[in-house]
């Protein structure tokens, strides 16, 4: 670990200010994902600007029964709000899918949207990774990779890389069609989930499109108005990252899917928008075939590499079950 | 003695409760020894197998803070006689990845690691060679194996038995390396005051510490002492010397301070040994009655390229089910990977889930309860060494375990139960470890008050050992918990051998209860019967195997019965309840023997579903090393789980008539996971850990 400043500043404001004049330097929010890449030597900011408490930790009503989330509100606070918890129930089922009791206390949720990801070769500073050492390669191509991407990874050349994006809440505020609220030295952006993260293309060393000394202030979400639902599955109970994991909304009218929205985790780099899936549903009866259809239409894109094949019933399975679930027993 | 079984039995709490509690229990790490501590990090090789071409560590000397850097070139000449890794820094040879190749010593553990970044390593490497299978031609069979078993066994006409069975299964299971990984990280704390050298260190037991050091520093014993209190955990990575203790003691001769070296987790994965993974080919013969005929059980496992660790894998095998042709052999490969060493119940743990697996296989071939296949092959005798048990109580187990869990009435059929998406099974295996007793010394000093003061060096590395001998010796003294002052966990005192393989309770103590009797005896010619006001001290203890041990074959028992919960549609298991029956012998506290039990158990599980350190055959290294990769089951895993034990009365294995229980409660859980699964599913994983991508690969969908 290399010695670092610590740096506060006065506002959000000021942060940026202060941020962009440090190429090299990071926020700090709840520090539970940079603090370990740092003792790792993956992460080597030589600037910390604690962001902690210039953005907000209130969650607010919005005016067509959305909310809006400050940065700053800890994970564990979000998933225990009555009004996440009654209007956008996956949100909730989400975040207490991920990590531990003491984690998500920590944890923001502007911090837990930029979490890197976890795949080991990432990690391991005396392995070649694209995403972490640009142009060395990809240790996981070939090498392991049970728990890689199976949708939009780049599989050769210099951008080659099959890494996924960790974050269980992530992928619930996909599905929600979240936009997230963005400070830079220009003044505040709106960013919609769906451009926030990145597929690795062929500069996986960048996660996201927020450009150096960008501040998330806040994510807003829209009003949803029918029965969501997160499911993960993992190698064990608890405490593990997706293996496969959906996060899925649907509203059914006469037996005919009206509205649908599906996010799928742990194959891709980011979180993966089933918009295909969700394209083949409207309009179609609300059957357990036609799930099945819509499903495997999205996973047509899927391609597995060696060992990881298995993800692909496995996130079929996902959706059919956790659509037929929202239909037969909505919440 | 009209007070003995008054505390043994007895569910007494932590007498090192309160102080763990409070955070005022001193482990390794937190010791005080006076003065600024120093701190030590390592460069740890980044290549399997050759040799160091450059090592630069002048940036690294020059950082504020840096004390020294250690490397092949400076560091101090280590004595002969080594075992494996020991000899740190002695050469340029690199035999595994991991291998500490410098060595920082700074101020703070923080310099120290950015030190570490500073020091320039080249290699000149060969290709790593990690990857273990049957079929490799480099197999030997090793003069003999952990524990001094016999590498092979072969009894009759194995393949002729074989040939002419009614029925056979011959199937081929797997485990995978497994890394130990106690809480708390290895850790040793080194200071020396002129030639003498105290250390302060997390192990399994003071003395084989000491014998390393000695050797390494060249040193008399009464020149070294290691002082081990509290343990957070060992599961048998704490059991050998390591280069931990090494490196410490090296580096505080030479920056002439108190060095302390706490391993990363991420270098519990190279440093401190694992378990070898396997691959076991078992063959069993039955008649349409299933009563066994053969049993062959042959094992292939690996080792490093500087150690020669053997695992007895098949041994449990040799005793387990009687047969008149059986078999069993171990053949190893070298491999290009840190050595291994004790992990969990070395030998029965990965052993039966092959054996117990194949049982249940069989079972499923001749329509029959596997409960009642195990029973139907029960022996009378040892069936290896004929000998007689000195006593034998797996039926008792089977039948009471059956009893409390509901086994009665359970269908044979495969994947047939569900409960909406979940399919259910239910599975049973055997449970065996044996029972041994090594030599232990003893010195108790009774206070002319009325006070006892009983010291040894044992070891209590969470067990509850300060409890359990606490209870044993206020028994043998006849005088109640608060009378004892028990004294562990430290080389000045009297001699015994480190906590492993299920021998603490057997050898300490029965060291106690004779050093007791000698007291008593003692007290009675002497003086009287009466505690004399001056007090007196009595030496005593146990020369090592009961003298029983050559006559009778001595093993603990247990049966596990689990129910496991699949998920059709994602391979997820879920264990929601599991009853385990021990026969295990006298239990000296019900409390901590409960939580052995269920801590043993709950390994077992973590093996069956869970924990794999999986080795990237190019780059040579485990790709997983760290908690968040290496799975461990959570709480969340682990369902209700009903422990019980048989009343014993053993009088030929100690004077106690304990059988030991810290391992065998891991022994056979794995196999009993597995035959659930099967039962729920009807899909057979002989490749642990049972995670869902095999669910889909046996599925033939992935």
């Amino acid at each position: 670990m290399r010695e670092f400043r610590y740096e506060r500043a006065a506002d959000p404001a000021a942060a940026v200010a202060l941020l962009a004049a440090e190429p090299e330097g990071a926020f700090l929010g709840g520090g539970t994902n940079l603090v370990d890449l740092m003792k790792l030597g993956v992460a080597t900011p030589d600037v910390l600007v604690d962001v902690r408490r210039l953005t907000s930790a209130e969650i607010t009503d919005l005016p067509d029964g959305g909310l809006r989330i400050g940065a700053a509100v800890p994970n564990a606070d979000l998933a225990a709000d009555r009004r996440v918890r009654e209007r956008f129930p996956v949100l909730s089922q989400a975040l207490l899918a991920g990590a531990s009791g003491q984690l998500r206390n920590r944890a923001t949720t502007g911090g837990n949207l930029l979490q890197r990801t976890r795949c080991p070769y990432f990690t391991d500073v005396t392995t070649p990774c694209n995403k972490r050492a640009p142009g060395s390669g990809c240790s996981a191509l070939e090498g392991v990779h049970r728990n890689h991407a199976i949708l939009g990874p780049t599989l050769e050349g210099p951008g080659t890389c099959v890494a996924t994006h960790p974050s269980d809440m992530a992928v619930a505020l996909a599905a929600l069609d979240a936009s997230v609220r963005v400070l830079g030295a220009d003044g505040e952006r709106v960013v919609p989930m769906s451009g926030l993260h990145r597929l690795p293309g062929d500069d996986p060393s960048r996660d996201t499109t927020l450009r150096h000394g960008e501040l998330i202030t806040a994510i807003d979400l829209p009003a949803l108005g029918m029965p969501s639902r997160y499911r993960k599955v993992r190698d064990r109970a608890s405490f593990a990252f997706a293996l496969v994991s959906v996060a899925a909304a649907v509203r059914v009218v006469d037996g005919v899917v009206d509205d649908v929205r599906l996010a799928l985790g742990g194959v891709a780099h980011r979180p993966w928008r089933a918009t295909v899936a969700e394209e083949a549903l409207r309009g179609r009866p609300a059957t357990e075939e036609s799930f099945a259809a819509a499903a495997g239409a999205e996973l047509a894109a899927a391609v597995p590499l060696r060992d990881n094949a298995f993800k692909v019933p496995l996130a079929r399975n996902l959706v059919v079950r956790t659509l037929l679930q929202l239909t037969e027993d909505p919440r | 003695m009209t007070t003995m079984d008054r505390l043994v039995g007895a569910g007494v709490a932590r007498i090192d409760g309160p102080a763990k509690v409070r955070g005022t229990a001193p482990y390794a790490y937190e010791q005080d020894p006076g003065e600024p501590i120093c701190h030590v990090a390592v460069v740890q090789s980044t290549v399997n197998r050759g040799r160091i071409s450059r090592l630069d560590p002048s940036r690294a000397e020059a950082m504020p803070g840096v004390l020294a850097v250690l490397t092949p070139a400076n560091a101090p000449r280590l004595g002969h006689g080594l075992a494996s890794d020991l000899p740190v820094l002695q050469s340029l040879d690199v035999h595994y990845q991991g291998q500490i190749v410098a060595v920082v010593v700074a101020e703070t553990s923080e310099i120290a690691r950015a030190a570490v970044g500073a020091v320039a390593v080249e290699y000149s490497a060969q290709g790593p060679d990690v990857v273990l299978s049957a079929e490799r031609p480099d197999l030997y069979a090793p003069d003999k194996l952990m524990a001094g078993f016999e590498t092979d066994s072969v009894i009759g006409d194995v393949d002729g038995a074989l040939a002419s069975a009614a029925v056979t299964v011959d199937a081929t299971y797997s485990t995978p390396t497994q890394h130990n990984n106690p809480i708390e990280m290895h850790t040793s704390m080194a200071r020396w005051d002129g030639d003498r050298l105290t250390m302060w260190d997390a192990n399994q037991g003071p003395h084989t510490i000491v014998n390393d050091l000695v050797a390494a520093f060249e040193l008399e014993r009464d020149q070294v002492r290691v002082i081990s209190p509290y343990v957070g955990g060992a599961f048998g990575s704490k059991a050998f010397t390591h280069p931990n203790q090494i490196v410490a003691a090296m580096a505080a001769r030479v920056v002439g301070r108190t060095v302390v070296f706490e391993l990363s987790r991420q270098q519990m994965f190279s440093l401190v040994g694992h378990r070898t993974p396997t691959i076991q080919r078992v063959r069993l013969g039955a008649d349409a009655d299933g009563r066994l005929t053969a049993i062959s059980h042959e094992v292939v496992e690996h080792t490093s390229r500087i150690n020669e660790f053997a695992e007895q894998t098949a041994t449990p095998t040799r005793v387990l089910y009687a047969a008149p042709h059986r078999r069993t052999t171990h053949r190893l490969a070298r491999l290009d990977v840190p050595p291994p060493t004790i992990m969990r119940a070395p030998g029965e743990t990965p052993g039966m889930f092959a054996l117990e697996s194949a049982m249940d296989e069989l079972a499923h071939q001749l329509g029959l309860d596997p409960v009642e296949l195990r029973i139907r092959n029960e022996p009378a005798r040892d069936p290896e060494r004929d000998l007689p048990w000195s006593s034998r109580n797996l039926v008792a187990c089977l039948r009471t375990g059956a009893e409390r869990f509901g086994w009665a009435g359970r269908d044979l059929a495969p994947g047939v139960r569900a409960d909406g998406r979940w399919l259910i099974g239910t599975g049973v295996a055997a449970a065996t470890y044996p029972t041994r007793r090594r030599r232990a010394e003893c010195r108790i000093t009774g206070h002319g008050d009325g006070r006892w003061t009983v010291e040894i060096d044992g070891s209590d590395i969470g067990t509850g050992a300060w409890t359990a001998l606490t209870q044993v010796a206020a028994d043998a003294l006849g005088v109640g918990l608060d009378a004892v002052e028990l004294r562990i966990g430290d080389s000045a005192l009297p001699f015994a051998g480190g906590a492993g393989g299920s021998t603490g309770m057997t050898s300490w103590g029965s060291a106690i209860v004779l050093t007791a009797r000698d007291v008593r005896r003692e007290l009675d010619e002497k003086h009287g019967g009466v505690l004399p006001p001056r007090g007196i001290v009595v030496k005593g203890g146990v020369p090592g195997e009961s003298p029983h041990a050559s006559d009778w074959s001595m093993h603990a028992f247990g049966a596990h019965f689990v129910e496991v919960r699949v998920d059709r549609d994602t391979g997820e298991v879920r264990l929601p309840r599991a009853t385990s029956v021990y026969a295990a012998g006298t239990i000296v506290n019900a409390r901590t023997a409960r939580s052995q039990f269920l801590g043993g158990f709950s390994m077992g599980v973590s093996m069956a579903l869970h924990e794999e350190s999986v080795a990237d055959a190019r780059l040579g290294h485990y790709v997983n090393h760290d908690l968040a990769g290496y799975h461990i089951a959570t709480n969340a895993d682990i369902g209700e789980l009903d422990v019980h034990w048989l009343e014993e009365d053993d009088p030929y294995v100690n004077e106690l008539g304990m059988k030991g229980i810290g391992e065998i409660g891991i022994t056979g859980a794995a196999a009993a996971v597995a035959n659930a699964y099967w039962h729920a599913t009807g899909l057979r994983v002989r490749d642990l850990p049972i995670t869902p991508d095999k669910y889909f690969r046996e599925l033939g969908a992935g």
